[in-house]
């Protein structure tokens, strides 16, 4: 497949994933029972005119299609339309949260790349028991959820050792850091554990190749034959791997952020469904999906950069 | 198949087999009443009557943690029963009729694989209001893509294999060649993936218990035993959150190592 007809069709499935999905966000509010009055009316007893300027706001005397395009339309601009218990812009609420969720998925990434690939890596050169114990303690995270790794780590090392903040965000760069450093590890424990997993078997399997058995016999030095012959090629699916897992970490961030009451996303998210705040629930559900999509389709498009064997498209 | 169990394999079975028993006869095993308030005992230590103390209004650990294994065993295993079911015909109809069809179900998966599950349960929660029925619903349809795809590739291997065709001279109708002998040899491949992916569906029940957009309280389950064991491990008592905890984690290892053994049988078979 040629480069641009790949791109092409990436972006069609792009398309075509982010309408279904909006379609699915904002059509389900209209399957509630009672309708969709006693979803934007919540708990609340409205007044007549209330009612009437609900009614006009979310435009619920035009028929479904128009009403979806319109809303569709509007949030392709920016505008979500407002929240039912903030009463502000659903667009504002996210733009503040988005630092706090976009820096704890990054945090996280930086420690999914280096313990991951680090103890992979260690792992493949030092068969035996230091292996034997990365493949236990591996096997272990891969199996513990998120939620419950966060909370260990809130009994062990903020209420027992006391090194860590308990919750909150934290105030400043260098302090914000600390107060997510707990989240950043809670988060990215189990993507480490698989990423070494991995990276483990991939430079294994580099190392029984037969040019790293050639350069072997030629003398070449251990650290040499690693960096230059197998660290290379074991590379591949290395990057697809931590692609596809930071896309997991959005998922995995509306958990992380409710255990340590961080002001994210997740948060925002878990609070309007508690509130039936449904203009946030579809705002928010429809950025988190888009940044999953987008972040599958960069990690396609890296997949037929960095082995420019594979035509674009051939490893989906 | 016994003699290749292995002492991982009897740990594994031996667990899952004593969950069964306790998620069966809860009533029967739990020492306490588990939604029995007692003041006396809350967020108490380890003592004869309550051997995992009690939790914040005092009641008994242990007994809820018994009652508990129901809500998050049954729940995950209810979706992936659905999806399951649900998955194996999306993904028989679409290999048996191929072109058009085929084409239609197999976007429509990818399109649900795209997005994360646990965030389409979130939504259909959002819908159905706080509880097990929005989860279980949102799950098993985040998870159909997942039995569906693996099913898919099999059932078109299989669907061009003589046997089929003979069948099909025989003049046997489609559903009948499908049930009677499609599926039976499926299977195994079914098994194995919808018992994998049932490791990730308990993660994901409890993960929203935990958020408490699951089950409700008072009910016992463990997702939420642990969200309420953080404000009593605050308090300075972590026994509830660490006993949940751990168990929701050896729950999923084991049922990853059954998993993966079903998988590498199924890979023998071939």
């Amino acid at each position: 497949m040629s480069w641009p007809l790949f791109l092409a069709r990436r972006l069609a499935a792009l398309v075509a994933v982010l309408l279904v999905a909006s379609f699915l966000v904002y059509g389900l509010l209209y399957l509630v029972p009672g309708g969709p009055m006693a979803f934007l009316l919540g708990n609340r007893s409205g007044s007549p005119e209330q009612i009437a300027a609900i009614r006009h706001e979310y435009r619920l005397d035009d028929p479904f299609l128009i009403r979806y395009f319109g809303w569709l339309g509007d949030a392709l601009r920016g505008d979500f339309g407002q929240s039912l218990v903030y009463r502000q812009d659903v667009s504002d609420l996210m733009s503040t949260r988005l630092a706090t969720t976009g820096l704890l998925v990054l945090y996280a990434t930086v420690i999914i790349v280096v313990a991951g690939v680090g103890l992979g890596v260690l792992g493949a050169l030092r068969r035996g028991t230091v292996d034997a114990v990365i493949s236990l303690v591996n096997s272990i995270f891969l199996a513990t959820p998120t939620f419950v790794v966060g909370v260990l780590l809130v009994i062990v090392f903020a209420l027992g050792l006391g090194w860590f903040p308990v919750f909150g965000p934290g105030a400043g760069l260098p302090d914000r850091l600390y107060h997510l450093t707990l989240p950043a590890i809670a988060l990215s424990l189990g993507s480490a554990a698989f990423l070494a997993r991995i990276t483990r078997a991939s430079v294994g399997e580099e190392l029984r190749r037969e040019h790293v058995e050639t350069a072997r016999s030629r003398g070449f030095s251990q650290s040499h034959i690693v960096r230059r012959h197998v660290l290379r090629n074991a590379s591949i699916p290395v990057v697809t791997v931590t692609g596809l897992t930071v896309a997991g970490l959005i998922a995995g961030s509306v958990v992380v952020e409710n255990i340590f009451a961080l002001d994210g996303l997740g948060s925002l998210l878990v609070r309007a469904i508690l509130q039936r705040d449904f203009a946030v629930v579809q705002g928010v559900v429809l950025v988190l999906v888009t940044a999953f999509v987008l972040i599958n389709l960069a990690v396609d498009v890296c997949y037929s950069l960095i082995d420019p064997r594979l035509s674009p498209g051939e490893a989906t | 198949m016994k003699a290749r169990l292995g002492p991982l394999g009897l740990a594994t079975v031996l667990l899952l087999g004593v969950l069964a028993v306790v998620t069966a006869c809860a009533p029967l095993l739990a020492p306490q009443d588990p939604n029995q308030p007692d003041l006396f005992n809350a967020l108490a230590g380890s003592s004869g009557t309550h051997p995992l103390g009690g939790d914040a209004l005092g009641r008994d650990v242990l007994s809820r943690l018994m009652f508990g294994a129901r809500t998050t065993l049954l729940g995950p295993l209810f979706t992936i029963v659905l999806s399951t079911a649900a998955g194996t015909v999306l993904a028989v109809t679409a290999a048996w009729a191929g072109g058009r069809v085929d084409a239609v179900i197999s976007r429509l998966l990818d399109v649900l694989f795209a997005i994360p599950g646990i965030v389409f349960a979130l939504v259909t929660v959002a819908v159905l209001g706080p509880g097990m029925t929005g989860v279980v619903a949102g799950l098993a349809v985040a998870y159909t893509p997942y039995v569906a795809r693996v099913v898919r590739s099999a059932a078109l291997r299989e669907r061009n294999l003589p046997y089929i065709a003979a069948a099909w001279v025989q003049g046997r109708s489609a559903v009948a060649i499908c049930s009677r002998h499609l599926l039976p040899n499926l299977r195994p491949i079914i098994v194995a993936q919808s018992v994998s992916a049932l490791g990730f569906a308990i993660i994901d029940v409890a993960a929203i218990s935990f958020l408490g957009l699951g089950v409700q309280p008072p009910t016992a389950d463990w997702g939420l035993m642990v969200k309420n064991g953080l404000d009593s491990a605050v308090r300075g008592q972590p026994m509830e959150a660490v006993s949940a905890g751990v168990l929701i984690a050896l729950v999923v290892v084991a049922v990853n190592l059954l998993g993966d053994r079903l998988g590498r049988q199924e890979g023998d078979l071939r």
